[in-house]
């Protein structure tokens, strides 16, 4: 496959998140407000429900995300809205999300979300799963991988990012309240990215 | 999980009608959680919009009416309302002199709050927002997200609201609003956790002899977890906490004794005779109180105490006529 086919990862995406709604919540009430896969499973179900029937795929990731700021609340809301929004901006008016114009659209996500949030690498956020399969994606096309195999290195990396957030003391967000408690635990932002972004890479390796 | 709920999916939208039929001095949209007084929009008046997750009842809505605020905008329970239903109550409210929009120092609503602001410029509003972040339990610093909006926000509404009342305009609205939230300082304590309706599991567990230190408002664990001891001294490690970051020396106070939600009205009275007792040996003159529930945790059992240094216009501007579900003051 040559290209992301985008509503099919955008719909992959809500089925993962809803499966896996009560772990994510598990995770939140352990350092958080315990409502961070209920309130995922209700946005991203909204994102697929607002996909257009067709149209260029920077177009579907707009629909996604303006759907996601409307319909989830909290603060995932607007951070994730913001990331698609971004990337669909990025993809533009293209008539299909080739491996280039994925690792642009992936760039512009992870800028918005520290723009918005202003979180940086290390702080305990979903930052901490996002920038590290930004990095590993890019890394991969430049290197002449293809969009599959540099997707693959993207969900790793973000599984690897957030598995690593567990040492971390929170800098931002609610488990920043907890100061040193917040240690010890994964952070559910960055175990969601990296749901997000394995669903990305299992579309981007179906047979077309 | 024991609750006098029909579904949790339904929680709020369910107690959202029931305001609605308990007070008609509300307009309320169950189905966007927009809450606005019956006679919005006023002509010329600065309105006050607030809102944030269900779960602190009364706070948001229970505070909408005459002399308060405006409109009031519900999310899910502890989950900020999002841009477009703020944006909706915004619009439902401005009389043409702008709005203040009151938000709670939490990530999901400052963020949420400062989008609908945007799109309510984008029509023609004018909007000004105050953040409150008055709980002193977290370090003010870049290692947090700042400081969490708790009980100061009743001082923050109660007052400015009577301010736009007046007939005060937008800036001098917000600078009140912001002169209120930094003299305010709060601090919190949990007995027993509370359970989200969605997720059906008490956000936290503690031993029979275990308390939290440092609780915020949406169930989560505090700073610290402590052996249980008796009233006054908790009282007193929530006084020293709040004293230690801004002195009541010398100062007229206003304090809130407020219960988290399961926490009866007798031992926040037995708290309140504490508090009141520890102002005045921390040299500080109460001038008003207020006990009761008012910013809760769902059922989690609990106080919070907030300390409010006043002004002679600040009390004036507090005990100045407002009428409300769940606040009235003030002959009319």
């Amino acid at each position: 496959m040559t290209a992301l086919d985008v509503p099919a990862w955008i719909a992959r995406a809500a089925e993962r998140i809803a499966a896996d709604a009560d772990r994510l919540t598990r995770l939140d009430a352990a350092i958080g407000d315990g409502d961070h896969g209920h309130n995922l499973r209700r946005g991203f179900a909204a994102a697929a429900a607002a996909l257009p029937g067709d149209g260029p795929p920077g177009r579907a990731l707009i629909a996604a995300g303006r759907a996601l700021v409307a319909q989830t609340g909290g603060a995932s809301g607007p951070l994730y809205g913001t990331a698609l929004r971004r990337a669909g901006k990025a993809l533009g008016d293209a008539p299909e999300a080739d491996a280039a114009g994925l690792a642009a659209a992936l760039r512009a996500a992870l800028d918005g979300v520290r723009e918005l949030g202003g979180a940086a690498e290390g702080d305990k956020t979903m930052v901490d799963a996002l920038a590290p399969a930004v990095a590993a994606y890019t890394e991969a096309v430049e290197n002449g991988a293809t969009l599959a195999a540099a997707a693959t290195a993207a969900a790793s990396a973000a599984e690897r990012g957030a598995e690593a957030t567990v040492p971390l003391r929170a800098r931002k967000g609610r488990a920043s309240y907890l100061g040193d408690r917040s240690v010890g635990h994964p952070d559910p932002g960055a175990a969601s990215t990296a749901l997000l972004l394995r669903a990305l890479a299992d579309t981007a390796g179906e047979e077309p | 999980m024991r609750k006098l709920i029909n579904a949790p999916e339904d929680v709020v939208s369910d107690a959202l009608r029931g305001m609605a039929a308990a007070h008609p001095s509300l307009r309320v949209d169950a189905a966007t959680g927009v809450v606005v007084r019956a006679d919005a929009p006023r002509r010329g008046k600065v309105a006050l919009v607030s809102g944030g997750g269900s779960g602190h009842e009364p706070l948001h809505a229970g505070f909408v009416g005459p002399g308060m605020l405006d409109a009031a905008c519900a999310g899910e329970v502890f989950t900020s309302p999002t841009p477009d239903r703020i944006l909706a109550a915004t619009m439902a409210v401005d009389g043409g002199a702008g709005v203040l929009h009151v938000v709670k120092n939490y990530t999901g609503d400052v963020l949420n709050f400062r989008l609908a602001a945007e799109l309510a410029e984008d029509e023609g509003i004018e909007v000004a927002a105050v953040v409150v972040a008055d709980d002193v339990a977290v370090e003010d610093s870049t290692y947090t997200a700042g400081r969490r909006g708790t009980g100061g926000t009743l001082f923050v509404e109660k007052i400015a609201g009577a301010a736009a009342e007046a007939g005060a305009p937008l800036a001098e609205v917000a600078a009140v609003a912001a002169d209120v939230a930094g003299r305010c300082r709060s601090f919190g304590v949990a007995l027993a956790p509370c359970t989200v309706p969605a997720a059906g599991t008490p956000t936290f567990e503690l031993a029979a002899d275990e308390i939290e230190l440092g609780i915020g408002i949406h169930g989560e664990p505090g700073r610290e977890r402590a052996k249980a001891r008796p009233a006054a001294e908790i009282v007193d490690a929530a006084l020293t906490a709040i004293d230690d970051d801004l002195p009541v020396a010398g100062q007229d106070v206003l304090v809130l004794v407020n219960g988290m939600g399961g926490t009866p009205l007798l031992e926040q009275y037995i708290a309140y005779a504490a508090a009141a007792g520890g102002l005045a040996a921390r040299g500080a003159t109460v001038v008003r109180s207020l006990v009761g529930p008012y910013v809760t945790s769902l059922e989690m059992a609990g106080l919070m105490i907030t300390v409010c240094r006043t002004s002679g216009a600040l009390t004036g501007l507090w005990d100045a006529p407002a009428d409300t579900p769940a606040l009235r003051a003030g002959a009319r």
